[in-house]
């Protein structure tokens, strides 16, 4: 259940971006060894989103495969299973290239000019 | 409507981690080796520290230990480790929503005025919960420890990969039971290694003492470690 500490990060992470604007999307960038369960974390994103400038905002995932490299024979390949093990050299120099990415990508805001323009006059 | 589209790109964790760097740099000025002690709830982390570091500061080398022991609430864990006379400071993590499922770097940092850090060598964090958040939220420490014990089933590495590649020491505790139980102990010492070639296994009992000499040497070599790479 870290899905709900993980959407603390990323409220936080979001709303210093935007920087006081209301957010209307976001992107994000999760690797798959993360074992991040995506309606875990929706779920708890619009908790903790709510009463903050990215309440109601859309959400975006780009998932990131699991990519092993070894370092001995620079050989690259994707696991679907946790085997962190290199068919040729064995596990010694095996090193994880991508999928432990946790990052918040990109964020969609509402001008601050254009805010202004839909408020009554 | 016009709508504005901000690159970020940034870890949501590095507000963690810059406070992790700061306690670092506290742990560092004191010279204190600092170790996050993590499992499933129930493996035996407590039974393990009130095992392991009786009379630690007296041994050759010695080594002054000091313990930070995290619990969702009350002292339980802290008053069953008072008979060791050494410092142990309670933090808890209930948040009011149930309680963390980890300590994260804010919350050791806001614990860090109660621990006299310049009366230790090592500062040891018994950490909280399950097993995959703690892996994430670092908190400043030099080393990570799992807990796996043999009631958890074999395949606990292969479910939980993030967070045995984070830890350089696997103990599997509770190996008193391996007779009762139809466990397979070397098959998850296989699983660990498949996830994690180069962590360091040792089987333990933190009931009877069986295996914890040598967990305690480990622990008299982390401040030489430290040493050395400074
Ligand atoms: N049989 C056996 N029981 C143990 C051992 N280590 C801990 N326990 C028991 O497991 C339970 C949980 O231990 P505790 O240290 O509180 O776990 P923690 O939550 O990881 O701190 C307690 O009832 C302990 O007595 C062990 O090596 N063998
Ligand atoms: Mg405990
Ligand atoms: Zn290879």
């Amino acid at each position: 259940m870290h899905e709900f500490d993980l959407s603390s990060a990323i409220v936080a992470t979001v709303n210093k971006h935007a920087d006081g604007r209301k957010v209307t999307h976001v992107t994000l960038r999760i690797g798959r060894l993360r074992q991040v369960v995506r309606d875990t974390l929706e779920f708890y994103l619009a908790i903790v989103g709510k009463d903050t400038p990215c309440e109601g905002a859309t959400l975006e995932i780009i998932d990131v495969p699991a990519t092993l490299v070894c370092k001995n024979c620079q050989n690259e390949w994707e696991i679907e299973i946790p085997a962190f093990i290199c068919a040729t050299c064995g596990p010694g120099a095996v090193e994880v290239k991508t999928g432990e990415e946790f990052m918040v990508e990109s964020i969609e805001v509402e001008d601050e000019e254009d805010a202004a323009c839909t408020a009554p006059r | 409507m016009h709508r504005t589209k901000v690159r970020v790109v940034e870890d949501a964790l590095d507000a963690n981690n810059t406070i992790a760097s700061a306690n670092r740099s506290d742990f560092d000025r004191s010279n204190v080796t600092v170790v996050n002690l993590m499992s499933a709830p129930g493996a035996g982390k407590t039974t393990l520290l009130e095992r392991a570091l009786e009379g630690l500061a007296d041994e050759d080398p010695p080594v002054r230990v000091g313990v930070l022991e995290g619990d969702v609430q009350g002292s339980f864990d802290a008053d069953r480790l008072s008979v060791l006379h050494i410092p142990v400071v309670q933090l808890n993590t209930d948040n009011g929503f149930g309680g963390e499922c980890h300590l994260d770097a804010n919350m050791v940092r806001s614990a860090l005025p109660a621990v006299p850090l310049d009366d230790m060598d090592v500062l040891i964090v018994e950490n909280v919960g399950n097993l995959v958040c703690p892996a994430e939220f670092r908190i400043g420490e030099d080393a990570r420890i799992m807990v796996c014990s043999v009631t958890e089933g074999e395949d606990k590495p292969l479910k939980y990969p993030l967070m045995f590649r984070a830890c350089e020491l696997v103990v599997i505790n509770k190996v008193d039971l391996l007779e009762h139980l139809d466990f397979d102990v070397d098959r998850l010492e296989a699983n660990i290694l498949q996830v994690n070639h180069h962590a360091k296994v040792m089987r333990v009992s933190a009931k009877t003492g069986e295996g914890i000499d040598a967990f305690r040497a480990w622990l008299q070599a982390l401040p030489a470690r430290a040493g050395a790479t400074a």
